[in-house]
């Protein structure tokens, strides 16, 4: 689910030739920390946040026809990604990811959004295709401040996640 | 993002759908990234074989190829990255009708936009070599480490979307490794062992790109005895960019924009020490079985060179489990004309084209065939094929050979 930009709650938009950058976002919903990104792209959204120190890579690290972490070594092996907000150390790993969180969105299997202390170009890019939110760059290790399970609201307008 | 009138023009779509629709997409990257502007790009480079694209995306390229406005066709050469079959062998493969058709499907939307067909992901070495300073979009993280460090050229890791876009566009954001400041060393490793083995340079490769960790992180390294051949460089970075998500390194005295240390900044920084037994234990991490099920060299697809070597050890064997060599389409025939390919299916290998193995549905031949414990002289493919359920094993070129007449490793 996404948030519009009244900060009503819709289902998440069809796959189109590329994500729109940075909606606007509206006014903030909830107290609790709040951490500020120097990247956003995206829509606003609520969810779940999954977190690990760890990195993110779609060829790599998931099994994408049932939704989890497959890779065994993988701090959340076995666990479902999709709707979930990820919040993870790094995009790591090959090209793929650019085509593969396009493709994985087209069958509602994508994470609701991804956060990185630190991304590289192809989740970037795959992001955009794919139009799913993304936020990256903090002055802290968010995968340290934000606990496992807990609700966040990524604002990509605002380039802000706040625990909710 | 500063526009020239001919990206405005691009913008307002007066240049046609598909280049419109390419420099959006290309901004929004821009955007995310702060770059300034667009940088002319020489060369695209585009990985998508199918597995990673899907119905979906090959529906997208679809849409793009069917564009009448004539805007559909690369403005730049724009090759491509391997695809997911070879498709004289998809059947000894056991892949089903829907990967071949697929991949058809994905390959005459490409032919219409005008991208040759390569379907290499060592250009570096048969195609055409990017030169110092020439900025390219280039995708498949092995060519942008090669290239990037080893050539001196300047790309970022471009996804299909990207360098697709490059190539309808003829530019890409300039940001991160089209910059200078991105190109100066931030991690010093001094290594006390120089590999022999492709296998170990690859190891080496991994170990550099763990402790480096990401993408904007550029490892200068010193120590080595003597300048690695273009074969164990392309092991090495490729093991790097896949352990690390590393886009450049320097080596001391043998990459073009190190002679010196101090030309990447690598004397201001502290040192990291690793040697051969960093090596070894990223080794024995993925040595979890003495079995084999299959042998497999790829990622990146083979040289001549290792094709020769090959050769010469599969004389006088006779295997026991399948052997599966990889190579570019620009190499196979010149495997076959000088008897490499007969001398390796004499011992019953098989050498496939134009195709990469993990990129050809892993998990889909795994099952179909029975595959879960893979011997690999590629530290790159142990380190992706975890994630298909594979138990992957590193081992160099004689032990695997010796694993496929065997069954065992070791």
């Amino acid at each position: 689910m996404t948030a519009d930009e009244e900060g009503e709650v819709t289902p998440v938009t069809p796959i189109q030739f590329s994500g729109k950058a940075a909606a606007s976002g509206g006014a903030a919903q909830a107290s609790g920390r709040v951490f500020k990104a120097r990247h956003a792209m995206g829509s606003k959204v609520r969810g779940e946040a999954l977190v690990a120190k760890d990195g993110f890579s779609a060829r790599y690290d998931l099994d994408r026809i049932t939704g989890i972490f497959s890779r065994p070594a993988h701090k959340l092996a076995g666990q479902s990604y999709v709707a979930r907000v990820l919040v993870l150390d790094t995009a790591k790993g090959g090209v793929a990811s650019a085509w593969m969180l396009h493709e994985m969105q087209s069958r509602n299997m994508a994470p609701l959004a991804i956060v990185f202390n630190t991304v590289n170009p192809i989740l970037a890019q795959g992001a955009a295709l794919g139009n799913i939110t993304m936020l990256a760059g903090f002055d802290e290790d968010v995968t340290d401040a934000v606990a496992h399970g807990c609700l966040v609201e990524i604002d990509p307008a605002e380039k802000t996640l706040r625990v909710l | 993002m500063r526009l020239n009138d001919e990206e405005k023009a691009m913008l307002a779509g007066e240049l046609g759908e598909a280049p419109r629709l390419a420099l959006s997409h290309q901004q929004m990257v821009g955007d995310f990234f702060g770059a300034g502007d667009f940088v002319p790009v020489t060369q695209a480079h585009v990985m998508a074989d199918t597995e990673s694209l899907g119905e979906a995306g090959v529906r997208w390229l679809e849409s793009l190829a069917a564009l009448k406005d004539g805007s559909r066709r690369v403005r730049i050469p724009t090759i491509t990255d391997p695809r997911g079959t070879d498709f004289l062998k998809a059947g000894q493969l056991k892949q089903a009708e829907w990967v071949t058709s697929l991949e058809s499907r994905a390959i005459a939307a490409f032919v219409k936009m005008g991208l040759l067909m390569t379907d290499t992901c060592i250009n570096y070495q048969t195609v055409q070599a990017a030169t110092r300073g020439e900025h390219v979009a280039f995708g498949d993280t092995g060519v942008v480490i090669y290239s990037n460090s080893v050539c001196g050229a300047r790309s970022n890791f471009e996804g299909g979307p990207s360098a697709l876009s490059a190539g309808l566009t003829g530019r890409t954001p300039r940001y991160g490794f089209h910059l200078d400041e991105h190109r100066q060393a931030t991690l010093r490793v001094r290594t006390t062992w120089t590999p022999a083995r492709l296998d170990d340079w690859g190891a080496l490769g991994g170990v550099i790109g763990r402790l480096a960790g990401n993408y904007w992180a550029v490892p200068v390294i010193e120590g080595l005895e003597r300048p690695p051949s273009s074969d164990e460089l392309k092991h090495f970075g490729a093991a790097m960019a896949s352990f690390g998500s590393v886009a450049l390194f320097h080596l001391v005295g043998f990459t073009p924009e190190a002679s010196r240390l101090s030309d990447v900044g690598g004397d201001a920084l502290a040192v990291t020490q690793i040697g051969q037994p960093d090596v070894q234990a990223l080794r024995e991490s993925y040595a979890l079985d003495t079995q084999v099920d299959v042998v497999v060299f790829s990622g990146p697809q083979l040289s001549l060179y290792e094709l020769r070597a090959l050769a010469e050890l599969c004389d006088g064997r006779r295997f026991t489990i399948p052997l599966l060599a990889v190579t570019s389409p620009q190499v196979k025939p010149d495997c076959d004309r000088f008897g490499y390919t007969a001398r390796i299916e004499e011992a019953g290998g098989t050498v496939f084209s134009g195709m990469c193995f993990y990129q050809s549905y892993a998990r889909e031949i795994a099952e179909a065939n029975g595959w879960k414990r893979l011997a690999t002289n590629s530290a790159k493919m142990v380190n992706i094929l975890g994630g298909y359920g594979y138990v992957p094993m590193l081992a160099s070129m004689e032990q695997c050979v010796d694993a496929a007449r065997t069954g065992r490793l070791g």
